[in-house]
Protein backbone atom coordinates (compact mmCIF):
# COMPACT_ATOMS: atom_id res chain seq x y z
CA UNK A 1 0.00 0.00 0.00
CA UNK A 2 1.27 3.14 -1.07
CA UNK A 3 2.13 5.81 1.77
CA UNK A 4 -0.70 8.61 3.31
CA UNK A 5 -0.26 12.03 2.62
CA UNK A 6 -0.42 14.74 5.32
CA UNK A 7 -0.42 18.19 5.48
CA UNK A 8 0.98 19.86 8.84
CA UNK A 9 1.15 23.54 8.20
CA UNK A 10 -1.18 25.74 6.75
CA UNK A 11 -0.43 29.40 5.72
CA UNK A 12 -2.36 32.56 3.94
CA UNK A 13 -1.69 36.40 3.25
CA UNK A 14 -4.66 38.04 3.73
CA UNK A 15 -6.63 38.65 0.77
CA UNK A 16 -7.85 41.36 -0.55
CA UNK A 17 -7.33 44.65 -3.02
CA UNK A 18 -3.23 44.71 -1.47
CA UNK A 19 -2.01 47.52 -3.30
CA UNK A 20 0.78 47.78 -1.13
CA UNK A 21 1.91 44.28 -1.56
CA UNK A 22 3.72 42.51 -4.48
CA UNK A 23 3.54 39.01 -6.10
CA UNK A 24 6.32 38.06 -4.20
CA UNK A 25 5.32 40.12 -0.70
CA UNK A 26 2.21 37.91 -0.31
CA UNK A 27 3.46 34.30 -2.05
CA UNK A 28 6.28 34.26 0.51
CA UNK A 29 3.90 35.31 3.09
CA UNK A 30 1.81 32.53 2.90
CA UNK A 31 4.56 29.69 2.48
CA UNK A 32 6.43 31.58 5.61
CA UNK A 33 3.25 31.10 7.38
CA UNK A 34 3.08 27.56 6.38
CA UNK A 35 6.50 26.64 8.16
CA UNK A 36 5.92 28.48 10.74
CA UNK A 37 3.08 26.39 11.36
CA UNK A 38 4.15 23.29 10.71
CA UNK A 39 7.14 23.89 13.27
CA UNK A 40 9.49 22.56 10.13
CA UNK A 41 13.02 23.42 9.18
CA UNK A 42 13.11 24.98 5.79
CA UNK A 43 15.74 22.34 4.63
CA UNK A 44 13.42 19.34 5.26
CA UNK A 45 10.97 20.74 2.07
CA UNK A 46 11.94 18.94 -0.94
CA UNK A 47 10.02 20.29 -3.53
CA UNK A 48 8.01 23.52 -4.40
CA UNK A 49 4.90 23.18 -6.47
CA UNK A 50 2.42 26.66 -7.11
CA UNK A 51 -0.69 26.92 -8.33
CA UNK A 52 -1.11 30.25 -10.62
CA UNK A 53 -3.50 30.69 -13.47
CA UNK A 54 -2.01 33.85 -15.33
CA UNK A 55 0.79 35.72 -13.37
CA UNK A 56 2.78 36.96 -16.38
CA UNK A 57 -0.67 38.70 -17.31
CA UNK A 58 -1.57 39.66 -14.25
CA UNK A 59 1.68 41.23 -13.30
CA UNK A 60 4.40 40.51 -15.72
CA UNK A 61 5.80 38.00 -13.91
CA UNK A 62 6.12 33.86 -15.11
CA UNK A 63 8.93 31.66 -13.69
CA UNK A 64 6.89 31.15 -10.13
CA UNK A 65 8.51 27.92 -9.08
CA UNK A 66 11.98 29.33 -9.10
CA UNK A 67 10.93 32.60 -7.54
CA UNK A 68 9.60 31.16 -4.98
CA UNK A 69 12.78 28.96 -3.93
CA UNK A 70 14.70 31.96 -4.39
CA UNK A 71 13.07 34.49 -1.99
CA UNK A 72 12.10 31.68 0.40
CA UNK A 73 15.68 31.14 0.70
CA UNK A 74 15.22 27.16 0.08
CA UNK A 75 17.99 26.74 -2.19
CA UNK A 76 18.30 24.28 -5.22
CA UNK A 77 15.26 22.20 -4.55
CA UNK A 78 13.28 21.57 -7.75
CA UNK A 79 10.01 24.62 -8.18
CA UNK A 80 7.46 24.72 -10.48
CA UNK A 81 4.07 26.23 -11.23
CA UNK A 82 0.94 24.40 -12.31
CA UNK A 83 -1.91 26.14 -13.91
CA UNK A 84 -5.81 24.94 -14.55
CA UNK A 85 -7.40 28.41 -14.91
CA UNK A 86 -9.33 28.88 -11.32
CA UNK A 87 -8.36 25.18 -10.50
CA UNK A 88 -4.82 25.86 -10.51
CA UNK A 89 -4.42 25.95 -6.79
CA UNK A 90 -6.24 22.05 -6.31
CA UNK A 91 -4.36 20.78 -9.11
CA UNK A 92 -0.72 21.93 -7.21
CA UNK A 93 -2.46 20.35 -4.20
CA UNK A 94 -3.44 16.95 -6.31
CA UNK A 95 0.56 17.14 -7.71
CA UNK A 96 2.19 17.41 -4.33
CA UNK A 97 -0.61 14.31 -3.11
CA UNK A 98 0.92 11.99 -6.10
CA UNK A 99 5.12 13.01 -5.86
CA UNK A 100 4.66 12.43 -2.44
CA UNK A 101 2.12 9.28 -2.44
CA UNK A 102 4.74 8.11 -5.07
CA UNK A 103 7.61 7.95 -2.80
CA UNK A 104 9.62 10.88 -5.33
CA UNK A 105 9.18 13.76 -2.49
CA UNK A 106 8.91 13.46 1.31
CA UNK A 107 7.70 16.81 2.34
CA UNK A 108 6.78 19.68 0.17
CA UNK A 109 5.69 23.16 0.30
CA UNK A 110 2.13 23.94 -1.82
CA UNK A 111 1.53 27.66 -2.96
CA UNK A 112 -1.61 28.99 -4.76
CA UNK A 113 -1.18 32.48 -5.71
CA UNK A 114 -2.57 35.39 -7.81
CA UNK A 115 -1.73 39.25 -7.84
CA UNK A 116 -4.73 40.35 -9.38
CA UNK A 117 -4.87 44.39 -8.80
CA UNK A 118 -1.93 45.53 -10.88
CA UNK A 119 -4.30 45.76 -13.90
CA UNK A 120 -6.94 47.72 -14.59
CA UNK A 121 -10.51 46.09 -14.14
CA UNK A 122 -11.43 45.63 -17.58
CA UNK A 123 -8.08 44.22 -18.26
CA UNK A 124 -8.43 41.78 -15.49
CA UNK A 125 -11.69 40.93 -16.80
CA UNK A 126 -10.39 39.91 -20.16
CA UNK A 127 -7.76 37.74 -18.33
CA UNK A 128 -10.45 36.23 -16.55
CA UNK A 129 -11.97 35.01 -19.60
CA UNK A 130 -9.16 33.63 -21.20
CA UNK A 131 -10.25 30.82 -18.65
CA UNK A 132 -13.40 30.01 -21.05
CA UNK A 133 -12.82 28.91 -24.87
CA UNK A 134 -11.95 32.56 -25.14
CA UNK A 135 -11.60 32.15 -29.65
CA UNK A 136 -15.25 30.76 -29.24
CA UNK A 137 -17.15 32.64 -26.51
CA UNK A 138 -15.13 35.76 -25.11
CA UNK A 139 -13.93 36.43 -28.92
CA UNK A 140 -18.10 37.10 -29.48
CA UNK A 141 -18.67 39.23 -26.31
CA UNK A 142 -19.25 36.28 -23.73
CA UNK A 143 -17.98 37.91 -20.92
CA UNK A 144 -16.87 35.21 -17.58
CA UNK A 145 -20.20 36.47 -16.01
CA UNK A 146 -22.36 36.44 -19.25
CA UNK A 147 -21.08 32.80 -19.33
CA UNK A 148 -22.41 32.20 -15.87
CA UNK A 149 -25.51 34.38 -16.41
CA UNK A 150 -26.16 31.26 -19.20
CA UNK A 151 -26.04 28.73 -16.58
CA UNK A 152 -28.38 31.03 -14.29
CA UNK A 153 -30.94 31.94 -16.84
CA UNK A 154 -31.44 28.12 -18.13
CA UNK A 155 -31.22 27.09 -14.10
CA UNK A 156 -33.94 29.38 -13.40
CA UNK A 157 -36.16 28.67 -16.12
CA UNK A 158 -35.60 24.60 -15.89
CA UNK A 159 -36.20 24.56 -12.19
CA UNK A 160 -37.57 27.33 -10.65
CA UNK A 161 -34.70 28.83 -9.28
CA UNK A 162 -35.20 32.34 -8.21
CA UNK A 163 -33.18 35.42 -7.42
CA UNK A 164 -33.93 35.67 -3.91
CA UNK A 165 -31.90 32.30 -3.75
CA UNK A 166 -29.10 32.99 -6.26
CA UNK A 167 -28.63 36.11 -3.47
CA UNK A 168 -29.08 34.24 -0.47
CA UNK A 169 -26.14 32.23 -1.77
CA UNK A 170 -24.02 35.64 -1.12
CA UNK A 171 -25.48 36.23 2.14
CA UNK A 172 -24.26 33.30 3.70
CA UNK A 173 -21.16 33.45 2.53
CA UNK A 174 -20.50 36.80 4.05
CA UNK A 175 -22.26 35.87 7.12
CA UNK A 176 -19.16 33.29 7.21
CA UNK A 177 -16.40 35.60 5.95
CA UNK A 178 -17.12 37.74 9.11
CA UNK A 179 -15.28 35.36 11.48
CA UNK A 180 -12.14 34.58 8.65
CA UNK A 181 -9.62 36.89 9.71
CA UNK A 182 -7.79 36.29 6.08
CA UNK A 183 -11.27 37.17 4.16
CA UNK A 184 -11.33 40.02 1.51
CA UNK A 185 -14.99 41.05 2.94
CA UNK A 186 -15.20 40.32 6.65
CA UNK A 187 -19.00 41.83 6.90
CA UNK A 188 -22.46 40.70 6.37
CA UNK A 189 -24.62 41.84 3.71
CA UNK A 190 -28.38 42.16 3.93
CA UNK A 191 -30.20 40.38 1.03
CA UNK A 192 -31.67 43.44 -0.02
CA UNK A 193 -28.19 44.88 -0.84
CA UNK A 194 -27.53 41.76 -2.81
CA UNK A 195 -30.95 41.53 -4.51
CA UNK A 196 -30.13 45.28 -5.52
CA UNK A 197 -26.45 45.39 -6.57
CA UNK A 198 -25.63 46.46 -10.01
CA UNK A 199 -25.80 44.04 -13.26
CA UNK A 200 -22.32 42.69 -14.74
CA UNK A 201 -24.41 40.48 -17.09
CA UNK A 202 -27.99 40.04 -16.52
CA UNK A 203 -29.28 37.63 -13.81
CA UNK A 204 -25.52 37.93 -12.75
CA UNK A 205 -25.28 41.08 -10.49
CA UNK A 206 -22.16 42.19 -8.89
CA UNK A 207 -22.88 40.86 -5.32
CA UNK A 208 -23.48 37.43 -7.26
CA UNK A 209 -19.53 37.66 -8.18
CA UNK A 210 -16.55 36.35 -6.55
CA UNK A 211 -14.20 40.20 -6.43
CA UNK A 212 -10.51 40.92 -7.76
CA UNK A 213 -8.27 39.81 -4.91
CA UNK A 214 -4.93 39.64 -4.87
CA UNK A 215 -3.67 36.82 -1.97
CA UNK A 216 -1.85 33.63 -1.53
CA UNK A 217 -1.97 30.46 0.53
CA UNK A 218 0.32 27.57 1.34
CA UNK A 219 0.60 24.27 2.76
CA UNK A 220 3.21 21.81 4.07
CA UNK A 221 2.15 18.27 2.87
CA UNK A 222 4.21 15.29 3.64
CA UNK A 223 4.18 11.57 3.92
CA UNK A 224 2.90 9.80 7.29
CA UNK A 225 6.00 8.98 8.76
CA UNK A 226 7.93 12.63 8.06
CA UNK A 227 4.14 13.99 9.13
CA UNK A 228 4.20 12.14 12.66
CA UNK A 229 7.61 13.98 13.33
CA UNK A 230 6.03 17.26 13.97
CA UNK A 231 2.51 16.67 15.00
CA UNK A 232 0.25 14.31 16.74
CA UNK A 233 -2.38 14.77 14.83
CA UNK A 234 -2.20 15.26 11.13
CA UNK A 235 -5.08 16.18 8.94
CA UNK A 236 -4.83 13.48 6.08
CA UNK A 237 -5.94 13.84 2.15
CA UNK A 238 -8.30 10.42 1.85
CA UNK A 239 -8.78 11.27 -1.65
CA UNK A 240 -7.63 13.28 -4.39
CA UNK A 241 -9.41 13.59 -7.64
CA UNK A 242 -10.21 15.24 -11.08
CA UNK A 243 -11.99 15.45 -13.71
CA UNK A 244 -12.53 17.30 -17.51
CA UNK A 245 -15.28 18.37 -19.66
CA UNK A 246 -15.61 20.35 -22.89
CA UNK A 247 -13.39 23.62 -22.57
CA UNK A 248 -16.98 25.93 -24.38
CA UNK A 249 -20.00 25.67 -22.09
CA UNK A 250 -21.77 25.55 -25.18
CA UNK A 251 -20.30 22.18 -25.88
CA UNK A 252 -22.02 20.28 -22.49
CA UNK A 253 -24.08 17.70 -22.53
CA UNK A 254 -26.29 20.08 -20.33
CA UNK A 255 -24.91 23.54 -18.97
CA UNK A 256 -26.53 23.08 -15.68
CA UNK A 257 -24.72 20.19 -14.62
CA UNK A 258 -21.19 20.02 -14.11
CA UNK A 259 -20.44 16.44 -15.18
CA UNK A 260 -16.56 16.64 -14.47
CA UNK A 261 -17.37 17.57 -10.88
CA UNK A 262 -20.41 14.32 -10.96
CA UNK A 263 -17.51 12.73 -11.70
CA UNK A 264 -14.20 13.94 -10.18
CA UNK A 265 -16.79 13.48 -6.65
CA UNK A 266 -18.09 10.61 -7.03
CA UNK A 267 -14.53 8.96 -7.02
CA UNK A 268 -13.20 11.10 -4.47
CA UNK A 269 -15.87 9.60 -2.34
CA UNK A 270 -16.00 6.25 -3.38
CA UNK A 271 -11.68 6.50 -2.89
CA UNK A 272 -11.85 7.61 0.60
CA UNK A 273 -14.81 5.03 1.33
CA UNK A 274 -17.41 7.57 2.21
CA UNK A 275 -20.79 8.90 1.37
CA UNK A 276 -22.00 12.10 0.97
CA UNK A 277 -23.68 12.36 4.42
CA UNK A 278 -20.13 11.54 5.78
CA UNK A 279 -18.91 14.83 5.22
CA UNK A 280 -19.07 17.35 8.02
CA UNK A 281 -17.61 20.77 5.81
CA UNK A 282 -17.34 21.67 2.55
CA UNK A 283 -15.82 24.31 0.40
CA UNK A 284 -17.36 24.47 -2.88
CA UNK A 285 -16.09 26.79 -6.05
CA UNK A 286 -18.55 29.95 -5.76
CA UNK A 287 -17.03 31.98 -8.18
CA UNK A 288 -20.59 33.16 -8.78
CA UNK A 289 -23.50 32.23 -6.72
CA UNK A 290 -25.21 30.11 -9.36
CA UNK A 291 -21.90 27.75 -9.32
CA UNK A 292 -22.35 27.03 -5.20
CA UNK A 293 -25.97 26.23 -6.13
CA UNK A 294 -25.00 23.82 -9.16
CA UNK A 295 -22.42 22.71 -7.43
CA UNK A 296 -24.42 21.72 -4.43
CA UNK A 297 -26.34 19.27 -6.62
CA UNK A 298 -23.71 17.67 -8.48
CA UNK A 299 -21.48 16.62 -5.46
CA UNK A 300 -24.74 15.24 -3.91
CA UNK A 301 -26.27 17.41 -0.93
CA UNK A 302 -29.24 18.76 -3.58
CA UNK A 303 -31.07 16.71 -6.06
CA UNK A 304 -30.63 18.44 -9.36
CA UNK A 305 -32.48 21.49 -9.33
CA UNK A 306 -33.31 21.59 -5.67
CA UNK A 307 -29.48 23.76 -5.19
CA UNK A 308 -31.44 27.20 -4.23
CA UNK A 309 -33.70 25.66 -1.80
CA UNK A 310 -31.42 24.20 0.15
CA UNK A 311 -29.60 27.25 0.57
CA UNK A 312 -33.21 28.58 1.59
CA UNK A 313 -33.69 26.05 3.88
CA UNK A 314 -30.44 26.57 5.82
CA UNK A 315 -29.13 23.21 5.25
CA UNK A 316 -25.84 24.55 4.22
CA UNK A 317 -25.49 27.00 6.59
CA UNK A 318 -23.12 26.37 9.49
CA UNK A 319 -24.67 24.75 11.97
CA UNK A 320 -26.95 23.00 9.22
CA UNK A 321 -26.42 19.42 8.05
CA UNK A 322 -24.03 20.63 4.95
CA UNK A 323 -22.25 23.41 5.88
CA UNK A 324 -20.64 25.00 2.53
CA UNK A 325 -17.69 27.56 2.72
CA UNK A 326 -17.59 28.03 6.04
CA UNK A 327 -14.73 30.23 5.04
CA UNK A 328 -17.03 32.77 3.03
CA UNK A 329 -15.56 30.98 -0.48
CA UNK A 330 -14.94 32.80 -3.21
CA UNK A 331 -17.78 35.32 -3.12
CA UNK A 332 -16.45 36.61 0.30
CA UNK A 333 -12.59 35.19 0.86
CA UNK A 334 -12.03 36.64 -1.95
CA UNK A 335 -10.80 34.82 -5.49
CA UNK A 336 -7.36 35.38 -6.21
CA UNK A 337 -7.81 32.67 -8.76
CA UNK A 338 -4.68 30.63 -8.50
CA UNK A 339 -4.85 30.79 -4.60
CA UNK A 340 -8.55 29.77 -4.63
CA UNK A 341 -7.62 25.89 -4.40
CA UNK A 342 -5.21 25.94 -2.03
CA UNK A 343 -6.84 28.70 0.44
CA UNK A 344 -10.01 25.72 0.25
CA UNK A 345 -7.78 22.78 1.31
CA UNK A 346 -6.61 25.81 4.21
CA UNK A 347 -9.98 26.08 5.47
CA UNK A 348 -11.13 22.37 5.86
CA UNK A 349 -8.00 21.58 7.94
CA UNK A 350 -8.04 24.50 10.01
CA UNK A 351 -11.96 22.98 10.57
CA UNK A 352 -10.61 19.24 11.29
CA UNK A 353 -8.01 20.83 13.71
CA UNK A 354 -11.13 23.08 15.07
CA UNK A 355 -9.05 25.99 14.63
CA UNK A 356 -12.02 28.02 13.26
CA UNK A 357 -13.13 30.07 15.91
CA UNK A 358 -16.42 32.07 15.13
CA UNK A 359 -17.13 29.61 12.22
CA UNK A 360 -15.78 26.28 13.61
CA UNK A 361 -18.09 23.21 12.51
CA UNK A 362 -18.31 21.54 15.82
CA UNK A 363 -16.29 18.14 15.94
CA UNK A 364 -16.05 18.14 12.14
CA UNK A 365 -13.87 14.88 10.89
CA UNK A 366 -13.84 14.72 7.07
CA UNK A 367 -13.78 17.73 4.68
CA UNK A 368 -14.55 17.97 1.23
CA UNK A 369 -13.07 20.75 -1.57
CA UNK A 370 -14.38 21.07 -4.97
CA UNK A 371 -12.12 23.62 -7.08
CA UNK A 372 -13.04 24.15 -11.04
CA UNK A 373 -11.82 25.99 -13.55
CA UNK A 374 -13.25 28.04 -16.35
CA UNK A 375 -17.01 27.15 -16.10
CA UNK A 376 -16.53 23.55 -15.17
CA UNK A 377 -13.94 22.28 -17.58
CA UNK A 378 -11.72 21.07 -15.00
CA UNK A 379 -13.01 19.70 -11.76
CA UNK A 380 -10.47 18.74 -8.95
CA UNK A 381 -11.83 17.16 -5.33
CA UNK A 382 -10.05 16.14 -1.96
CA UNK A 383 -11.26 14.95 0.64
CA UNK A 384 -9.42 15.54 3.98
CA UNK A 385 -9.78 13.57 7.00
CA UNK A 386 -8.22 13.31 10.99
CA UNK B 1 -1.93 40.86 -26.31
CA UNK B 2 -1.09 37.64 -28.24
CA UNK B 3 -5.14 37.35 -28.86
CA UNK B 4 -5.43 40.42 -31.47
CA UNK B 5 -2.93 39.42 -33.69
CA UNK B 6 -4.26 39.35 -37.53
CA UNK B 7 -3.55 35.81 -38.47
CA UNK B 8 -5.36 34.79 -34.98
CA UNK B 9 -8.92 35.80 -36.88
CA UNK B 10 -7.48 35.35 -40.52
CA UNK B 11 -6.89 31.34 -40.06
CA UNK B 12 -10.99 31.02 -38.67
CA UNK B 13 -12.00 33.19 -41.41
CA UNK B 14 -13.94 30.40 -43.38
CA UNK B 15 -15.82 29.48 -39.69
CA UNK B 16 -16.51 33.02 -38.46
CA UNK B 17 -17.80 34.07 -41.78
CA UNK B 18 -19.76 31.74 -42.84
CA UNK B 19 -20.28 28.92 -40.06
CA UNK B 20 -18.49 26.30 -41.01
CA UNK B 21 -17.95 23.63 -39.09
CA UNK B 22 -17.35 19.74 -39.63
CA UNK B 23 -19.70 16.57 -39.96
CA UNK B 24 -18.93 13.31 -38.82
CA UNK B 25 -20.07 10.75 -41.42
CA UNK B 26 -19.88 8.08 -38.78
CA UNK B 27 -21.52 9.04 -36.28
CA UNK B 28 -23.74 11.91 -37.60
CA UNK B 29 -22.85 14.47 -34.95
CA UNK B 30 -22.37 18.08 -36.21
CA UNK B 31 -19.44 20.33 -34.58
CA UNK B 32 -19.16 23.95 -34.35
CA UNK B 33 -16.10 25.38 -34.72
CA UNK B 34 -14.44 22.46 -36.52
CA UNK B 35 -13.04 19.76 -34.51
CA UNK B 36 -9.98 17.85 -35.22
CA UNK B 37 -11.44 14.68 -33.83
CA UNK B 38 -14.89 13.37 -33.52
CA UNK B 39 -15.15 12.99 -29.71
CA UNK B 40 -17.90 9.62 -30.01
CA UNK B 41 -15.94 7.88 -32.47
CA UNK B 42 -12.34 8.95 -32.08
CA UNK B 43 -10.17 7.16 -34.58
CA UNK B 44 -13.20 5.86 -36.35
CA UNK B 45 -15.06 9.11 -37.03
CA UNK B 46 -14.54 10.95 -40.77
CA UNK B 47 -14.72 14.45 -40.07
CA UNK B 48 -15.75 16.30 -43.29
CA UNK B 49 -16.45 19.93 -43.97
CA UNK B 50 -20.06 21.70 -43.05
CA UNK B 51 -21.55 24.57 -44.39
CA UNK B 52 -24.39 25.20 -41.05
CA UNK B 53 -27.75 26.61 -42.51
CA UNK B 54 -27.69 29.50 -39.85
CA UNK B 55 -30.82 28.93 -38.41
CA UNK B 56 -31.39 27.73 -34.56
CA UNK B 57 -33.13 28.91 -31.42
CA UNK B 58 -31.86 30.40 -28.52
CA UNK B 59 -30.91 28.41 -25.72
CA UNK B 60 -29.56 30.46 -23.04
CA UNK B 61 -29.10 34.39 -22.77
CA UNK B 62 -27.35 37.33 -21.17
CA UNK B 63 -27.67 40.71 -21.25
CA UNK B 64 -24.03 42.22 -20.70
CA UNK B 65 -23.61 45.01 -18.85
CA UNK B 66 -19.91 45.47 -18.19
CA UNK B 67 -17.91 44.59 -20.92
CA UNK B 68 -13.72 44.94 -21.63
CA UNK B 69 -12.22 47.26 -23.46
CA UNK B 70 -13.32 45.17 -26.63
CA UNK B 71 -17.01 45.48 -26.23
CA UNK B 72 -17.11 48.31 -23.94
CA UNK B 73 -19.00 50.24 -26.51
CA UNK B 74 -21.69 48.21 -27.15
CA UNK B 75 -23.07 47.21 -24.04
CA UNK B 76 -25.64 46.46 -23.45
CA UNK B 77 -25.87 43.66 -25.59
CA UNK B 78 -27.45 40.54 -25.71
CA UNK B 79 -25.31 37.34 -25.54
CA UNK B 80 -26.36 34.11 -26.23
CA UNK B 81 -26.06 30.51 -26.99
CA UNK B 82 -27.78 29.33 -30.14
CA UNK B 83 -28.71 25.72 -30.57
CA UNK B 84 -28.38 25.41 -34.30
CA UNK B 85 -30.77 22.99 -36.38
CA UNK B 86 -28.46 20.65 -37.05
CA UNK B 87 -27.95 20.11 -33.34
CA UNK B 88 -24.16 22.30 -32.45
CA UNK B 89 -24.55 25.12 -30.19
CA UNK B 90 -22.38 28.15 -30.28
CA UNK B 91 -21.85 31.54 -28.68
CA UNK B 92 -22.78 34.61 -30.45
CA UNK B 93 -24.97 38.25 -29.87
CA UNK B 94 -28.17 38.69 -31.01
CA UNK B 95 -29.03 41.76 -32.89
CA UNK B 96 -32.50 44.06 -34.01
CA UNK B 97 -34.26 43.37 -31.14
CA UNK B 98 -34.57 44.86 -27.31
CA UNK B 99 -32.65 43.02 -24.68
CA UNK B 100 -35.77 43.08 -23.00
CA UNK B 101 -37.62 41.41 -25.63
CA UNK B 102 -35.54 38.10 -26.11
CA UNK B 103 -36.57 34.84 -24.75
CA UNK B 104 -35.33 31.27 -24.42
CA UNK B 105 -36.96 29.19 -27.37
CA UNK B 106 -36.55 32.16 -29.76
CA UNK B 107 -36.08 31.47 -33.30
CA UNK B 108 -33.20 32.99 -34.98
CA UNK B 109 -30.94 33.09 -37.95
CA UNK B 110 -27.29 34.38 -38.40
CA UNK B 111 -26.50 37.45 -39.82
CA UNK B 112 -22.73 38.82 -40.87
CA UNK B 113 -21.38 41.54 -38.72
CA UNK B 114 -18.56 43.72 -37.03
CA UNK B 115 -17.85 41.78 -33.95
CA UNK B 116 -15.55 44.20 -32.80
CA UNK B 117 -12.13 46.07 -33.27
CA UNK B 118 -9.09 45.99 -31.69
CA UNK B 119 -8.76 49.44 -30.94
CA UNK B 120 -6.85 52.26 -32.85
CA UNK B 121 -5.11 50.55 -35.95
CA UNK B 122 -6.29 47.22 -34.92
CA UNK B 123 -7.64 45.16 -37.24
CA UNK B 124 -12.21 45.16 -37.37
CA UNK B 125 -13.12 41.59 -36.63
CA UNK B 126 -16.54 40.43 -38.71
CA UNK B 127 -18.23 37.63 -38.15
CA UNK B 128 -21.59 35.85 -36.91
CA UNK B 129 -24.73 37.14 -35.04
CA UNK B 130 -27.85 36.10 -35.12
CA UNK B 131 -31.30 38.34 -35.34
CA UNK B 132 -35.25 37.10 -35.07
CA UNK B 133 -36.19 35.22 -38.39
CA UNK B 134 -39.98 36.63 -37.48
CA UNK B 135 -38.81 40.48 -37.96
CA UNK B 136 -37.70 42.10 -41.47
CA UNK B 137 -34.43 43.53 -40.27
CA UNK B 138 -33.14 46.76 -40.34
CA UNK B 139 -29.36 46.98 -39.86
CA UNK B 140 -27.39 47.23 -36.41
ZN1 LIG C 1 -18.51 10.53 -34.88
Amino acid sequence: MSRRVAIIGVGMSEFGELWDKSLRDITLEAGMYSIFDAEISGSEIDAIIIGNMSAGRFTGQEHLGALAADMGGLGNIPAYSVEAACASGGAAVRHAYMAIKSGEHDAMMVLGCEKMSDVNQTEAMKTISVASDWEWEGLFGATFPALYAFIARRHMMEYGTTEEMLAQVAVKNHANAAHNPWAQFQRPVPIEFVMGSGMLADPIRVLHSSPISDGAAGLIMCDEKTAKKYTDTPIYIESSTQASDTLALHDRRDICTADAVVHSSKSALKKAGLKIEDIDVFELHDSFTISEIMLTEDVGIAEKGKGGQVVLDGLTEIGGQFPVNTSGGLKARGHPIGATGVAQIVELALQLRGDCEGRQVEGAEKGLAVNIGGTGATSIVHILGR
Amino acid sequence: MAEHGVANIWRKQKSMYSIIGSKCTTCGEHYFPPRPVCPTCRRKGQLEEYQFKGLGKIHTFAVVRQAPEDFKRQVPYVVAQVELDEGARLTAQIVNIEPENVEIGMRVRSCFRKITEYGQGGIIVYGYKFEPTMKVTGHD
